[in-house]
């Protein structure tokens, strides 16, 4: 190795600091969740890669080691000969502590290597309440917070996930963030920075972030110069370099089949919040429901073949020893094919004791038939249904086409099937929401009990009432809509629950599960946030902010006083950011990040969600242009193959000795 | 088969119990921040990994037949923990040995396995043996400590549990404590400062007095602070002898499998 070009990248050393680490571990909770050691897990020779990963999920152990993208791109990277992934997650605030005291930096899970010494930190953002946490870990880095202080010695610090659809809010400390799929991206990220670093680093950071920005589908927000209208309204966006593009566009990754991934699941030793091997059996989605950022932002719809899902359920299991499977999509029993998958897997694991799980969240009697299906062992797992809206009305404002006969008869199925509880999910919240609307789930639930004990014969069934708060995402219709206040949504929720327990005998066969109001409406203020909102996450993250998905940590008097500490210097405050309805031709932030959805498609799809006009799918019914086939060259694949899967050789009798 | 099923059990169920092994395992290195929770789940997952072919319980949600005698706590290592497994078909031990270690996470393992004789696991262990390493402790404070903690009768010490704070006596299930010189390699990276290292015997009673105990004892009963936190291992569990030794708790096992097994 000593040939290679000595540059100030390759000269990164990374000793452990595990020595340090152990002597910290005694003092602090469930200290394994800090030690690695994971089956799945890879260590590799620091000196012989050309190019160092480290990925995290911003949140704890516990609920980022599950985590599909990190796990996907963990195993695609460290396939690579001469590239290295590890893994870091957001340590509770004892540790973070005990670190700060003994000056012990952010490490790696994997060989316990400083964060700081990686050539790339990718973070996975799937909600925006990650954003503090990211702040934790490049503060106990050593990395400089804002990007424009770092140097040729920091890493490139890149944003992914669904909240990377709008990076603006955390566009002073991330340097880089990528839109999209990220199995084909992240490869080549790593081509251009193993390019780079064998030039001998030419131009420093400035030029490997020009670079990967002349990719046009890394957006590197320093190029971009934001301009604000006295109102405080943005002007517009613009590059402030040549040959940075105006626009930045997602990755689609076609053909499932050929990125089977995860193939070697992480399987922890502490335990987190998904104990199961999960197959995405499709990616994308086409229902159109509106408040849906996932579905309109993943699109088009690619199937994974019956065939791919079968070896890799098999293999996963094998490898892994999980004990339970989750079959992941948006909407897993739209898959062409998914009967004969249901089947297929009932019938290969029948006399096992592997549990086979649809999370189900389309109301349909077809969905009962699959879960009966699965639950052919004996291991049934919770049926939810997910109506979203409570009237007929908002259903249709919201595009989910569903009748209250469906869902009457589909939570009947249920309970005739033998199970004595589903679970029922809607939103508190939406666009044109009046009470009326919210106080129709206290009926519907209602009906579903008279109508399941009817149907049973038997007053032992139950349903749960599960409210969340709608947060207006961005790329969606309803990117412009205002949010109600946090003292509208608690008032209906409490009249919500006085209806459902008008009739006590059917308040007492239903359960009420619901958050309040508050954060929702930061979280709204972080989806649509532009890059001012930074200056609210940093003064949060300064008071303390940390684990704000976690109802026990978060605060939101912290964040209001921080918006109004921070925001008047801009003639805004929270509710411009939130309650505040934007007009048609408003400059949204993310305006010059494509998601392939022509923004005047969403704006009449917004428009007809006013008027109560429901979207068909384009699975099924002609195209109806929302703009993402053409403008990103994809196309919906989907099956069926045709194909079934076969019984599985019996296991071979006997021990086998896993390598 | 008379009678009926009874309620809410599913039909058919599960196959029964042909053998029962016995493993002798351990928790080495970092692995030893496993909880025995952790390495309950760890180890399900190897079993299903082996093909081993365990039994299951009966009921809607069988679970593997798989007992556990008293785990080491959290934190600190041991070179002798104990299981008994039920299986519904025979396998031969030392091939479970090397199916079950590999398909488990490198520090977590399977020492030894024996088919089980008949008897109860756990009433063959009624002591451990604990090796406590203390950085940053001369000798002659651990012995000063040491000799003060064994001349009193009685050592009420707190523990915080998830009932609150409880007090228990740290001295009387002591049966052997003493205190030694590092004498090979600094057991902790921390180099160059001296380590003192303490064995010690302690009786299996309820609430169970674990090695954090007895180090809280030494500092109730003679101060003994110490710099760096202590690196405790389980060396042996057992049947205790009138001497003072611990008898191996998969002995008697042993012997009747060598006694029993038919010559080729």
């Amino acid at each position: 190795m000593s040939e290679a070009p000595v540059t100030t990248a390759n000269l990164r050393a990374a000793p452990t600091v595990w020595p340090q680490l152990e002597q910290l571990l005694p003092k602090v909770s469930k200290p394994i969740q800090y030690v690695g050691g994971e089956l799945g897990a890879v260590t590799k020779d620091w000196d012989a890669a050309a190019v160092r990963w480290v990925l995290s999920y911003p949140d704890a152990y516990e609920v980022g080691l599950p985590n599909q993208g990190v796990q996907i791109l963990y195993e695609v990277l460290n396939e690579q000969p001469d590239v290295l992934a590890e893994r870091t997650y957001a340590v509770w605030p004892d540790l973070e502590a005990q670190m700060r005291e003994n000056g012990v930096p952010q490490f790696t899970v994997d060989s316990h290597r400083p964060v700081r010494a990686f050539d790339l930190f990718g973070i996975s953002f799937a909600t925006e309440l990650g954003y503090t946490n990211m702040l934790t870990m490049l503060s106990l880095a050593g990395i400089p917070l804002d990007s424009s202080e770092r140097d040729e010695t920091h890493p490139i610090v890149v944003a992914g996930g669904h909240a990377a659809f709008n990076p603006e809010p955390i566009a002073d400390f991330v340097d880089a963030a990528v839109l999209g799929d990220g199995e084909e991206a992240v490869l080549e990220i790593t081509a251009i920075v193993r390019e780079w670093k064998a030039e001998g680093c030419p131009g420093g950071r400035d030029e490997l972030l020009l670079r990967l920005a002349r990719t046009e589908s890394v957006y590197v927000p320093r190029f971009y110069d934001v301009d604000y209208l006295p109102d405080g309204r943005i002007q517009r966006v613009v590059p402030n370099r040549a040959d940075v593009p105006f626009r930045v566009h997602k990755r689609t990754t076609m053909d499932l089949d050929a990125w089977p991934y995860p193939k070697k699941p992480l399987v922890p030793l502490a335990e987190t919040v998904h104990e199961r091997y999960a197959v995405e059996i499709f990616r994308g989605c086409t229902r159109g429901c509106r408040f849906c950022q996932a579905g309109m932002i993943t699109r088009p719809v690619r199937e994974r073949s019956i065939t791919t899902i079968g070896e890799m359920v098999k293999e996963g299991l094998e490898f892994s020893g999980f004990g339970e499977v989750g079959l992941l999509s948006l909407s897993s029993a739209d898959h062409s094919e998914i009967g004969d998958i249901c089947s297929g897997l009932a019938d290969q694991y029948e006399g096992t004791n592997v549990s086979l799980s649809l999370p189900s969240t389309r109301v349909d009697a077809f969905n009962v038939t699959l879960a009966q299906e699965l639950a052919r062992n004996g291991r049934r797992t919770g049926l939810t249904f997910a109506p979203e809206g409570g009237s007929e009305r908002i259903r249709k404002v919201i595009n989910k086409m569903v009748s209250e006969e469906d869902l009457i008869r589909t939570v009947v199925t249920a309970y005739t099937n033998g199970w004595r509880q589903v679970k029922l999910y809607f939103m508190c919240g939406l666009p044109t929401e009046t009470d009326e609307d919210v106080l129709q789930i206290a009926k519907l639930a209602h009906e579903v009990i008279k109508a399941g004990r009817a149907a049973t014969g038997s007053k032992d069934i139950r349903c749960t009432v599960s409210i969340g708060g709608f947060v207006p995402k961005p790329h969606t219709p309803f990117q412009w809509a205002s949010m109600s206040s946090p003292e509208t949504i608690d008032n209906r929720l409490k009249l919500l629950k006085q209806a459902i327990n008008s009739d006590r005998s059917l308040g007492r066969a239903i359960g009420y599960r619901y958050h309040d109001g508050q954060p929702s409406l930061i979280e709204g203020l972080l989806s649509r946030g532009d890059r001012r909102v930074g200056a609210v996450i940093r003064r949060v993250w300064e008071s303390g902010g940390r684990f704000d998905g976690w109802s026990e940590h978060f605060s939101y008097q912290r964040w209001v006083d921080a918006a109004a500490e921070t925001l008047p210097e801009y003639g805004l405050d929270l509710d411009w950011y939130t309650t505040r309805q934007r007009d048609e031709n408003e400059v949204l932030p993310w305006d010059h990040l494509d998601s392939g959805l022509d923004k005047e498609w969403l704006w009449q799809d917004w428009q007809d969600s006013l008027s109560e006009y429901e979207q068909d799918d384009c699975r099924w019914t002609p195209c109806f242009d929302c703009g993402v086939c053409p403008s990103m060259d994809t196309e919906i694949q989907i099956g069926p193959t045709g194909k079934k899967l076969l019984p599985l050789t019996p296991v071979n009798a006997g021990l086998k000795v896993p390598s | 088969m008379s009678g009926r099923r009874p309620k809410n059990q599913p039909e058919g169920g599960q196959a029964p119990v042909v053998q029962r092994i016995r493993l002798h395992y351990a928790k080495r290195g970092p692995m030893r921040f496993t909880s025995h929770r952790d390495f309950a789940r760890a180890f399900e997952r190897a079993i299903l990994r082996a093909g081993v072919p365990i039994a299951y319980s009966q009921g809607f949600t069988p679970h593997p037949k798989i007992s556990y005698a008293s785990a080491a706590p959290t934190g600190v290592a041991s070179e002798a923990e104990y299981l008994e497994i039920g299986l519904r078909e025979r396998v031969d031990p030392a091939a479970l040995v090397g199916a079950l270690d590999a398909a488990l996470s490198p520090g977590l393992d399977v020492l030894d396995a024996v088919e089980a004789a008949g008897g109860s696991l756990a009433d063959r262990i009624d002591a451990s043996a604990w090796r406590i390493e203390l950085p940053g402790v001369s000798i002659e404070a651990a012995r000063h400590a040491v000799e003060t903690f064994l001349k009193a009768t009685e050592v009420p010490v707190e523990r915080l549990t998830k009932q609150g704070k409880r007090t228990l006596d740290a001295r009387s299930p002591v049966v052997s404590l003493t205190a030694a010189q590092t004498t090979d390699v600094t057991p902790s990276e921390v180099a160059g400062v001296p380590c003192a290292i303490l064995d010690l015997v302690v009786r299996q009673v309820t609430p169970s007095v674990r090695p954090d105990d007895v180090l809280s004892g030494l500092r109730e009963a003679a101060d003994l602070e110490l710099p760096v936190p202590p690196r405790a291992t389980r060396l042996a569990q057992g049947t205790l002898m009138a001497q003072g030794e611990l008898v191996d708790p998969l002995a008697a096992d042993r012997e009747v499998a060598v006694i029993g097994t038919p010559s080729p």
